[in-house]
């Protein structure tokens, strides 16, 4: 459904995307997952026809992001990281904007936004500046979705909203899904990532892995320990100069480290408490997505 | 489609809690208040003589205002009408006319006439370069009462008449209001859109518009059109204001003024968009269109007589459109110039608007 081919771009000498290569399938949930500069926005841009590559080619939908840029835009809804729609507008006439706009009406493909627009359907003469972030949330997406598009390009589309809120937009997501939509989703939050069918882990404008979330998951071959004491903030810096601990990063309350195989638990202990640690916990765990994202940006 | 994007543009407009009171505030401020709050100083006035005399004293008295600062004497016409036809190509702004048997009367019966005309366009200029002169006219009279000390003690030699042209009663507000309707015409049309375009771009309203199918020139036409249309409802209600309030009826065709306005408001768009183009903040923007703005006017011959300037000034104001429109603007409303007579302003703006047009699309071009 989408495709991109060794897409290169840069903002002087920022290189934001470096030979990125990658396959959308149709109807699939694809998570973009990185921080913040990683490349997500700009790789977003470039795909909804609003950026020319430097290099490279992608395709939505068979059709060219550069030569095809005006069919495209009727294909595809996008909605920004940033609140994008009218704020001196009420909640209706930005949808009914929108809709015409596409050369389409409310009414026509009501049933594909129901599910949403009917939550925020009380405040519809409310200005979509007055909104709260989980509403003006919805509103963007109800309005991205008026076209019934084929491909859906969600830049982080639940930075700022409540739990509540975020968990909420996940649901609608899949039901997006099961109506045979493809979507794109670019997320810093790594718990958001096994939500989605497969995902791509970005860091400094390449992807580090490609796979499903189970997947990623099991490629984590190491043993992962969670360690915590009294004095937190001294024991990073004791962990990372323990020769047989790899990586070691903060989650949390605890810190998650990889060590190398010969490592005892028991030897770990008496060597933290021979440097005046005490509460010691130390227990080995499941990795997550996070733990791989750390993990493979630190090999890479 | 754009008729929707033009309604959207409306409302959005009228909502706003501050644009629609500006649209009202601005003509009344300006056709109420401006016209009363302005002064003026004049030098060099262009001066065109009829000596109908030819005489030593003619002579003399053409020498010594060639001498004064305030006049520079551009021609000699034959008869006033000769003279009248320099005023109205823009050559001459008074006429000094010095009737035959000047120095006869003068020697004979103490008395003569002589008679200043002057072109009242700019209201300003007029009555002090014919008070000037009528000062240098009694400083001459003086003179000659010392030299011949016999002729007549009386205590006016000469009578002066001056009468001004297009603007009889020498009202500078007269001069000042069609000025002051191009001033307003410059910010509703030109820079408000240009304003409301950086505004969407820094909302990211402007990335939303993007990803639709609504063609960039079509998403552009709809900021304008609006702001068109106010444009000239506001240009028509300080029309009718100045008419209202001061009397002062377009001596020329409405139809002249209209037209030049159209061109107007493309070029001051033309230039709103580049700036829009070029500037991704409000902030941005304001301080760019102010810069312009101010210099634009100050050298627009809009309070100081573009002929007052120094010469590097003037040759700077040629690329000035605020300059053309408000010439024909004061030429239309006060001397009734007829369209024939304002071609240099015709094709200047209408160059202006191509450059700036061009200028704005190909900017845009670039910033994609």
């Amino acid at each position: 459904m989408v495709s991109v081919i060794n897409i290169n771009k840069s903002y002087g000498t920022l290189q934001a995307l470096q030979n990125l290569s990658f396959e959308v399938n149709r109807g699939e949930i694809y998570g973009i997952i990185g921080p913040d500069g990683a490349g997500k926005t700009t790789l977003f841009r470039i795909l909804t026809t609003l950026l020319l590559a430097d290099s490279g080619m992608a395709f939505v939908d068979r059709l060219d992001v550069e030569k095809d840029y005006k069919q495209i835009r009727n294909i595809i809804g996008y909605m920004p990281g940033k609140f994008s729609l009218y704020q001196d507008m009420t909640v209706e006439e930005n949808l009914d904007f929108f809709a015409t706009v596409y050369n389409t009406t409310i009414q026509e493909n009501y049933y594909l936004i129901e599910d949403i627009y009917k939550q925020i359907e009380p405040f519809k003469n409310r200005r979509a500046g007055k909104l709260s972030g989980g509403m003006k949330q919805k509103l963007a997406l109800s309005c991205a979705l008026i076209h019934k598009p084929t491909v859906l390009f969600l830049d982080e589309p639940t930075t700022g909203v409540d739990p509540v809120s975020r968990k909420e937009f996940w649901e609608m997501l899949k039901r997006l899904k099961n109506q045979g939509i493809t979507i794109l989703v670019s997320t810093p939050y790594m718990d958001e990532a096994k939500l989605c069918d497969r995902i791509a882990l970005i860091q400094n404008g390449r992807f580090l892995k490609v796979d499903t979330p189970k997947n990623i998951v099991a490629q984590f071959t190491e043993a992962l320990w969670s360690v915590k004491s009294s004095k937190m903030h001294r024991l990073l810096k004791d962990l990372r100069s323990h020769p047989e601990i790899i990586t070691s990063f903060s989650f949390g309350e605890s810190y998650h480290i990889t060590i190398n195989g010969t490592l005892k638990k028991e030897i770990l202990f008496d060597y933290l408490i021979h440097h005046g640690h005490s509460e010691i916990e130390i227990n080995p765990i499941q990795p997550s997505v996070e733990d791989c994202f750390m993990f493979f940006s630190k090999s890479n | 489609m754009i008729r929707f994007l033009v309604e959207k543009e409306f409302k959005q407009i009228f909502r706003n809690s501050f644009v629609p009171k500006l649209i009202v505030a601005m003509p009344v401020l300006m056709m109420l208040v401006l016209p009363w709050a302005a002064n003026q100083e004049v030098k060099g006035v262009k001066m065109s003589i009829v000596d109908n005399d030819n005489s030593t004293f003619s002579e003399r008295l053409i020498h010594k205002l060639d001498a004064s600062s305030y006049f520079r004497i551009v021609d000699f016409s034959p008869t006033n009408d000769k003279a009248l036809n320099s005023i109205e190509i823009g050559d001459a702004d008074i006429i000094l006319e010095i009737q035959s048997g000047f120095e006869r009367e003068l020697v004979k019966t103490g008395f003569s006439k002589v008679m200043i005309s002057a072109n009242a366009v700019n209201a300003m200029k007029a009555g002090l370069s014919s008070s000037y002169l009528a000062s240098i006219l009694m400083d001459y009279v003086a003179e000659l009462r010392n030299e011949h000390g016999g002729i007549n003690k009386g205590i006016n030699i000469l009578v002066i008449e001056p009468t001004f042209k297009f603007n009889p009663r020498l009202d500078y507000k007269v001069f000042m209001i069609p000025a002051l309707m191009v001033m307003l015409l410059t910010m509703l049309a030109g820079f408000l859109p240009a304003l409301n375009i950086v505004g969407e771009k820094e909302m990211g309203t402007i990335e939303q518009i993007n990803v639709t199918p609504v063609k960039r020139l079509i998403f552009i036409f709809s900021k304008l059109i609006p702001y068109w249309i106010i444009g000239f409802v506001v240009l028509s209600l300080c029309m009718g204001l100045g008419w209202l309030v001061y009397g002062l009826r377009p001596t020329g065709s409405l139809l002249t003024i209209y037209l030049f306005s159209s061109i107007y408001v493309l070029v001051v768009s033309g230039i709103g968009l580049i700036i829009s183009n070029y500037s991704n903040t409000m902030q941005q923007a304001m301080f760019v269109t102010f810069f312009f703005v101010m210099i634009l006017l100050l050298i627009s011959g809009l309070f100081t007589p573009v002929t007052s300037m120094p010469n590097w000034a003037q040759k700077v104001t040629i690329v000035n459109p605020l300059k053309y429109y408000i010439q024909v603007m004061r030429l239309v409303y006060l001397k009734g110039s007829a369209f024939k007579e304002l071609l240099t302003p015709f094709f200047a703006l209408c160059s202006f608007a191509i450059v700036f047009n061009t200028w704005a699309v190909v900017s845009y071009r670039k910033s994609k």
